[in-house]
């Protein structure tokens, strides 16, 4: 394919000075004030999931109280969440493998605002928690409860706190934190 | 068969502002424009266009690739839009890159946009769907907590203080002071950053990059017709780009392997052997500041958990050995995260060109790399570029 | 072409209403290990990765991330892109053309039935200053379409429902079609109409179901299979996304991307030397529409064809002999690749019941849906 391409341009005058920038910066006054015009909606975006064959027994399980991970005999792997295949070695996974409800935080953090930045007074308590049972490093996220913020570090042991048996539902949030043993 | 030469011939920006009065369409627009006036083609000498930009739910739209694109300038024209979250910015000139390098054009029109203000009441809400949605999202997760949980487990694998990290801030905040198009770029001290508001332990407000509107474009041409629209072309010599497991809580989070890899593979693509002598300009992507020693390590420019005594030394001041950030990064010029992740390649451009003005680093540098990253803290992807 | 690619590898799930014995993880695992299986490679061969999606179609912001571990992918270079899956194909191919990938693999699936409310999500791919404060149910940008391609053509309702008719019985020999059914041309003038011209039978169902496809360069394609199928051309373009600007009648999308795709492919007379075509049809007219942009007629008479029996099984050039969109399902982006996946089984001769005789070279088209004005096109033989 060609390119019509006329004479050779002149070499650019240099130089960031020379250049301008477009863009037109609204203030909060200007935005909030309605001294410009604006539109809004929302979607309405539902989705109903399917949780399929690991996800959907993991939720079973949690609504039973117990945590459950697979088995990949090919790399010796005990995974949480539970899958029906292994990302490594891309093969179906051998065996279901209960795992119990204790584990190790991996990491965590003290998050004192809200996704839309409003001030909480204490603070959430999110942390990748390895689960006792499955292979090191396999963690998932939850919520730390129970302790003083100032008291949480890497390395510590916890035990779920688990809702009444009869207001769990098969869903994650079944476990309501994990607390220090 | 080998592939072609490719080179960048041409760059525009928009400022990085808060809240634009333009919108999407229009800032693709005047990224795309001054792109193409610099170097003096028309859009009908542009033969296909890619378009970077993240998550949908920000502009409020829908199949935002569609809705973008004769903004982006793709009216009837070859037109694709690749997202790989975060590191979007860095990952849609490679995608430019094969569609010239491939035989199949010999010019490409590279944009990358992102409006974040339309979401409301906060951008951040465009990120609550980012985690699984039946294993994570019930516990009501944000985006900084998967920030702060990494940058908790990198400072504790090392013994990093939030001090070493918070250098990052101050270097990149000062260096946008001499970016036009910088949103935050001011002096601040270590102590400013530490004493700033905790919003998730150990991420504090002077750690963060703002939330952005913005665009940026940058032109691509083949070899031969590259020679032909200017005499300073700026060639790719490497791209690199990889994506680790969507599993993030089976991985440790203190080394970003994903960003080896993909410098590995750019590296091998440039033949560079020895990154930290060979490469004399680094824009790591840089949304959080322990972000960009993060990336250091992972771009194999220092030893792991090392990133922190390179800043200390001032090597990465942009007047130091391996200027980092000279741009000011997305800490000082704003992010925008697709537009944010080609500002880094725009501003090789210029710098490989001496055409940084306040921000030229010295001794006219003639290979930068430029490296972004994201999704779930999964992905890497790197440009070299040289003279 | 500076270096020749070819598919060597298909898999794939039957299309089907609801799938909710799987996750998108699991459906999408069973289509990769069926195409790795089928062109000869593991996972650790493939060197890059190219998958189809749209956030909103799945309900989760950026989703290229939960992409790699199904396909075996993790580490490996990925990415996603939003189009339909024969934009995914053409990347591939740009891939494999560049000498850096020699194996490479496409992804795209469709959990439709998870998405509850799809047509508030369509009407919010609408410019969101002039369109969408209409508030209005997108198919009503089909209905103006319509209306405007059959004044200006000539082409009639009736032939629109001989479109239904033909796809959907040709599903009825489709075991991967959602939809086979015999439907009557009068059934379709007289289903509901929706936004006249258009009925609620001119309308293709959702489905869900996922596609993977292997590509590879040609030395490597002739080492791992008996059977490649060549890639000869592509195209592809986006005309404008306003409704207030675009061409109504022609898809002059279609056109720059089907001749993008001829002039590489080598084609100056598509008419001849094309054998069978898998064009979209998500909408009964699209298929006229799509036949005439993409030459396989001239202009105003691709109703014709239809009344001749030209686009039937048994005619001169089979049209959508899959069943196309109508008889197979709206898969969102894995569209394109169900339309793909036609052609590869037709020209390696295992389409079963469905088997055309005499075929070589196939042409596929896919349209992203509304409100877009983007399509791909790409042109595949035997030789």
């Amino acid at each position: 394919m060609g390119i019509k391409l006329t004479e050779r341009p002149q070499a650019q005058a240099s130089g960031m000075e020379t250049l301008e920038f477009k863009g037109t910066a609204l203030s909060d006054e200007e935005f909030k004030g309605g001294k410009v015009v604006t539109v809004s909606g929302a979607p309405n975006a539902q989705y109903g999931w399917d949780a399929g064959v690991a996800i959907g027994r993991f939720l079973h399980e949690l609504k039973e109280g117990r945590l459950i991970g697979t088995f990949c005999r090919s790399c010796n792997r005990i995974m949480v969440p539970p899958r029906m295949f292994c990302e490594w070695c891309f093969r179906n996974t051998d065996e279901w493998a209960p795992l119990k409800d204790t584990g190790v935080v991996n990491t965590f953090s003290l998050c004192y605002v809200t996704w839309d930045m409003k001030r909480l007074k204490e603070p959430e308590m999110p942390a990748v928690i390895e689960i006792d049972g499955a292979s090191p490093g396999m963690g998932i996220m939850h919520l730390l409860g129970e302790v003083d913020p100032k008291k949480v570090q890497i390395g510590m042991k916890v035990r779920a706190v688990w809702k009444p048996a009869d207001e769990r539902e098969g869903a994650i949030t079944d476990i309501k934190y994990f607390k220090p043993m | 068969m080998g592939y072609r030469k490719v080179a960048v011939v041409g760059a525009g920006m928009t400022k990085f502002v808060r809240r634009s009065l333009e919108t999407g369409k229009e800032l693709s627009f005047e990224a795309s424009h001054m792109a193409l006036e610099s170097c003096q083609l028309t859009l009908d000498q542009i033969q296909s266009v890619v378009f970077g930009s993240a998550p949908d739910a920000f502009d409020g739209v829908h199949m935002k690739g569609e809705y973008i694109s004769d903004g982006a300038g793709a009216f009837r024209k070859p037109y694709m839009r690749s997202y790989v979250g975060g590191g979007t910015g860095v990952f849609t000139p490679i995608q430019g890159w094969w569609h010239v390098a491939s035989g199949m054009f010999d010019t490409c029109l590279v944009v990358c946009e992102e409006k974040m203000s339309p979401c409301q009441p906060h951008p951040q809400g465009a990120f609550l769907t980012i985690f699984d949605h039946t294993t994570e999202r019930p516990l009501g997760p944000n985006l900084l907590w998967i920030f702060a949980l990494e940058m908790n487990r990198y400072m504790h694998r090392h013994g990093i203080t939030e001090q070493d990290i918070a250098q990052v801030a101050v270097k990149n905040k000062k260096n946008a002071l001499d970016h036009p198009c910088a949103q935050i770029g001011r002096e601040v001290s270590i102590d400013d950053v530490m004493n700033s508001e905790v919003l998730a332990w150990p991420v504090k407000r002077l750690d963060i990059s703002p939330v952005s509107d913005g665009a940026c474009a940058i032109v691509l041409a083949s070899e031969e017709v590259a020679k032909r629209i200017t005499d300073k072309p700026v060639w790719f010599e490497g791209v690199g780009w990889n994506l680790e497991t969507a599993y993030w809580t089976n991985r440790d989070l203190y080394y970003p392997k994903q960003v080896e890899y993909a410098a590995r593979m750019a590296y091998e693509m440039a033949g560079i052997r020895e990154p930290r002598k060979e490469i004399n300009i680094v824009e790591p992507y840089d949304p959080f500041d322990y972000k960009e020693l993060h990336h250091l390590e992972g771009l194999l420019l220092c030893d792991k958990g090392k990133a922190p005594e390179l800043t200390r030394s001032g090597v990465t001041a942009r007047n130091g050995d391996m200027p980092v950030c000279p741009s000011g990064g997305l800490l000082g010029v704003g992010n925008p995260i697709a537009a944010a992740g080609l500002m880094k390649i725009c501003e090789l451009f210029w710098q490989l060109r001496g055409e940084a003005g306040k921000r030229q680093v010295p001794g006219s540098p003639r290979r930068g790399l430029a490296q972004a990253w994201g999704d779930l803290m999964q992905v890497g992807t790197v440009v070299v570029l040289g003279r | 072409m500076t270096e020749e690619v070819a598919i060597i590898g298909v898999g794939y799930t039957a299309a089907s209403p609801v799938t909710p014995e799987v996750s998108y993880r699991e459906m999408i695992y069973e289509a990769a290990v069926k195409a790795y299986q089928d062109a000869h490679v593991k996972p650790k061969d493939i060197k890059s990765f190219v998958c189809l999606s749209e956030d909103f179609h799945e309900g989760t912001s950026i989703f290229d991330e939960y992409v790699p571990d199904q396909l075996g992918a993790v580490l490996k270079p990925v990415h996603t892109v939003t189009g339909d899956g024969i934009h995914g194909l053409i990347e591939a191919t740009m891939h494999i053309q560049t000498g850096l990938m020699d194996v490479v693999a496409v992804e795209a699936h469709s959990k439709a039935s998870n998405i509850l409310t799809p047509f508030h999500i369509m009407a919010f791919a609408t410019d969101p200053v002039y369109n969408q404060p209409l508030k209005m149910h997108p198919y009503y940008i089909a209905g103006l379409e319509m209306n405007r391609f059959l004044l200006e053509t000539g082409n009639t309702r009736e032939h629109c429902a001989m479109v239904v008719q033909k796809n959907r019985q040709n599903a009825l020999d489709n075991p991967v079609a959602a939809y086979g059914a015999q439907v009557a041309p009068d059934d379709v003038l007289q289903s509901r109409p929706l936004f006249a011209p258009l009925s609620k039978l001119d309308t293709s169902l959702h489905a869900d179901g996922a596609v993977v496809m292997v590509l590879a360069s040609a030395k490597r394609a002739r080492e791992l299979s008996d059977h490649p199928i060549w890639v000869k051309g592509i195209g592809w373009c986006s005309d404008s996304p306003s409704l207030e600007n675009r061409d109504w009648a022609q898809a002059v999308y279609a056109r720059l991307a089907g001749d993008a795709a001829y002039r590489m492919a080598g084609i100056r007379n598509p008419r001849e030397e094309i054998d069978l075509a898998e064009i979209d049809d998500t909408f009964s007219y699209k298929e006229l529409q799509h036949m005439e942009a993409l030459r396989l007629c001239r202009e105003g008479e691709a109703g014709l064809l239809l009344e001749e029996g030209t686009a039937d099984l048994d005619g001169d050039l089979p049209i959508n002999p899959s069943g196309g969109t109508l008889g197979t399902g709206f898969l969102y982006e894995a569209s394109g690749l169900y339309r793909v996946l036609e052609l590869v089984l037709q020209l390696r001769g295992e389409a079963g019941k469905r088997q055309l005789a005499h075929v070589n070279t196939g042409l596929a088209f896919s349209w992203r849906g509304i409100p877009t004005t983007s399509g791909a096109a790409i042109v595949v033989s035997n030789n």
